[in-house]
């Protein structure tokens, strides 16, 4: 991250990074407020739950992760593997 | 309108042949102007089939117009034009010129009527963008020739299939087909293996990101794209499709997890979108296919805009893995915005064109009460965000600081990112404009207060779950082993293995007849030789001796 703390752009000072943090989660916090006030219409059961979509999505993105992860450890070689 | 109508696609093939010998400023007008006749020619085909032709006593449709065929050849018309602008100051000719005649076929095989038709036409798109990859220099030519090889085999399997259909049916009518018979099976088969459907997804990833930096721009959008037009004409409601595309949902994802190049991680990512294509023809109702023809339209754009803005850093700093690269929104700033807006628009976010074409293919799955598929469509759209929302944005152009500082790329490529922004977001304010376009009557409104806080829940918690597991993802200088490995490697070992053992073998078959001649050699050698009991000088005496004794056998038998 930042080379010269406060001479480098701004975007990447500490101060900025801790700031995006504090408002991402409030966003976050928020959209998952809406669910109590948001008439869902709900597909299936459970698509209709408060947060739903938050935690699926989470969840999503863990479970892909580490699924790639694993499949690294027997799929991953260097990337000059194909080069002779 | 204009009589008798030619083929639409002849624009741009022409176009691209004249490219080979033009220069300066008439090269500059070919490229932007072409584009545009070719767009105004495809919208002159009326309903319904526009030329006829008969050869070799088959009935012919060149040219056959509907909202379907329309739509796919406005698409690849704009994106010619995009592409163009992006690729003026290319300075390979070859590499223009093919990627004109890759287009213009890809339009053709969009208003074909007939199977042999889309069939030439598909052919001179699998030459033409081979010619497009290996322009990317002397280390494309094996991907390359891999790329050739696949799409060569795969018009074999085509072929293979036309032929059958043609003679079980007597007809080569390019219409809704079912899997009943062992050619249309051939004809499905050659449409996927061009779709990149698993599990031979791997010449994709593998030939794209070779191509130049204006090469690969063109390639992520006509050979993927035609596979899904010639499925939504002949293979829409197969439920074969919805299982091939979540394979080719996930198997684009967790690859683009593991990659490196920023490129190839944007390759996985067309066969991840393509997958979503895929699932929505095998749904089949008139919902998803206006959601799957939707997202192919909006596909191309910000795709093209995505690879635009990895060309924009390819060519301004000749890197290309993520390890490399980082930190270039310093001095890149229009480059990043434009990549960005790609990265919100792949990613569906509300007010992009993802957004409204994406969720008519889930909205299909929940009408038909397809709950595995819905929740696995969603949870796809969770891990687009992961791959290529943030993940692509993040790596290349925030990170760390490489410490490189290169400037935004030249005008051109500037306004043709500029161009891909203005259409990804103006789709999305205004769905209503591609909606108008899609082949079936649209009931759907997207901007529904529980579709847009649901969407953005999915995505926002996904941009959390890959901030918090940045360590897990951290890019490591590795590629990920594919199905190609089967050819790539395997495939060799294979041969070099036989040849060293055929070699061997033939070594011991060569040492065996020696070994036996030698052995006969030191036989005759024994009794023959100068040693031998036949080869010795057998002395006068011993003759007459003998003589005698024969002599004298002979008497005594006559007398005896």
């Amino acid at each position: 991250m930042p080379d010269n703390k406060d001479q480098d752009h701004w975007l990447v000072r500490e101060n900025t990074i801790r700031q995006l943090w504090r408002w991402s989660t409030a966003i976050l916090a928020i959209l998952v407020l809406l669910d109590l006030v948001i008439e869902h219409h709900p597909h299936f059961w459970i698509d209709g739950t408060i947060g739903f979509n938050a935690w699926f999505g989470f969840l999503s993105c863990v479970v892909l992760v580490l699924f790639a992860k694993l499949l690294g450890v027997a799929l991953k070689r260097p990337d000059t593997y194909y080069d002779d | 309108m204009i009589d008798p109508i030619f083929p639409p696609g002849l624009v741009l093939i022409a176009a691209g042949l004249l490219l080979a010998v033009a220069k300066g400023s008439v090269r500059t007008t070919i490229l932007l102007l072409a584009p545009l006749i070719a767009l105004w020619a495809v919208w002159q085909v009326p309903d319904g089939v526009a030329m006829k032709a008969s050869f070799m006593g088959l009935d012919l449709a060149p040219v056959k117009g509907d909202k379907l065929s329309r739509l796919f050849g406005t698409i690849f018309s704009i994106m010619a034009f995009a592409g163009a602008l992006f690729a003026l100051n290319q300075p390979r000719t070859l590499e223009l010129g093919a990627a004109f005649v890759y287009a213009g076929s890809a339009i053709g095989v969009s208003m074909a009527g007939d199977l042999v038709t889309a069939f030439a036409f598909w052919e001179v798109m699998a030459v033409a963008s081979t010619i497009v990859v290996w322009s990317g220099g002397p280390n494309a030519r094996g991907a390359g020739l891999r790329y050739a090889a696949i799409h060569m085999f795969g018009g074999v399997v085509l072929m293979a299939g036309i032929a059958g259909e043609f003679a079980t049916t007597g007809s080569v009518a390019f219409v809704h087909m079912d899997v009943s018979t062992v050619s249309r099976c051939l004809i499905l088969a050659g449409f996927l293996i061009n779709a990149g459907a698993v599990p031979i997804s791997a010449w994709l990833p593998d030939a794209y990101p070779e191509a130049s930096w204006s090469g690969t721009v063109f390639l992520s959008a006509f050979t993927t794209k035609t596979a899904v037009y010639v499925l939504l004409r002949g293979f829409p409601g197969t439920e074969l499709l919805v299982w091939i595309g979540l394979g080719m949902v996930f198997y684009g994802i967790i690859y683009a997890i593991l990659e490196n190049d920023m490129r190839r991680i944007l390759a996985y990512s067309i066969i991840n979108q393509v997958g979503f294509m895929v699932t929505g023809i095998g749904i089949g109702t008139e919902m998803a296919l206006n959601g799957a023809a939707a997202h192919a339209f909006a596909h191309i754009i910000y795709k093209a805009l995505l690879l635009m803005s990895a060309g924009s850093v390819l060519y301004m700093t000749n890197k290309r893995k993520c390890t490399d690269l980082g930190g270039l929104f310093r001095t890149m700033p229009l480059t990043t915005i434009c990549g960005i807006i790609g990265a919100l628009a792949i990613s569906a976010f509300p007010l992009t064109s993802g957004f409204i074409s994406k969720s008519m293919i889930a909205q299909g799955a929940a009408d038909q009460h397809m709950s595995l598929v819905w929740f696995l469509l969603a949870a796809a759209s969770a891990g687009v965000f992961l791959h290529a929302g943030i993940k692509f944005p993040w790596f290349v152009f925030f990170q760390k600081d490489s410490g490189m500082r290169p400037a935004d790329p030249p005008w051109n490529m500037r306004w043709a990112m500029i161009f891909c922004s203005f259409l990804c977001i103006g789709l999305g304010v205004f769905p209503g404009l591609l909606y108008a376009l899609l082949p079936y009557p649209v009931d759907y409104v997207p901007y529904t207060p529980s579709h847009v806080v649901a969407m953005l829940q999915l995505l926002l918690f996904s941009g959390l779950a890959f901030f918090l597991m940045l360590d897990l993802l951290k890019r490591t200088m590795t590629v990920t082993l594919d199905v190609d490995w089967l050819w790539r490697r395997l495939g060799r070992k294979v041969v070099v293995g036989l040849n060293d053992s055929a070699g061997r073998a033939w070594a011991r078959l060569t040492a065996g007849i020696d070994s036996v001649a030698r052995w006969l050699n030191g036989r005759l050698h024994r009794h023959h030789g100068p040693e031998g009991v036949f080869g010795r000088w057998w002395p006068t005496g011993t003759m007459a001796f003998w003589t005698t004794v024969m002599l004298g056998a002979v008497l005594i038998l006559s007398y005896a």
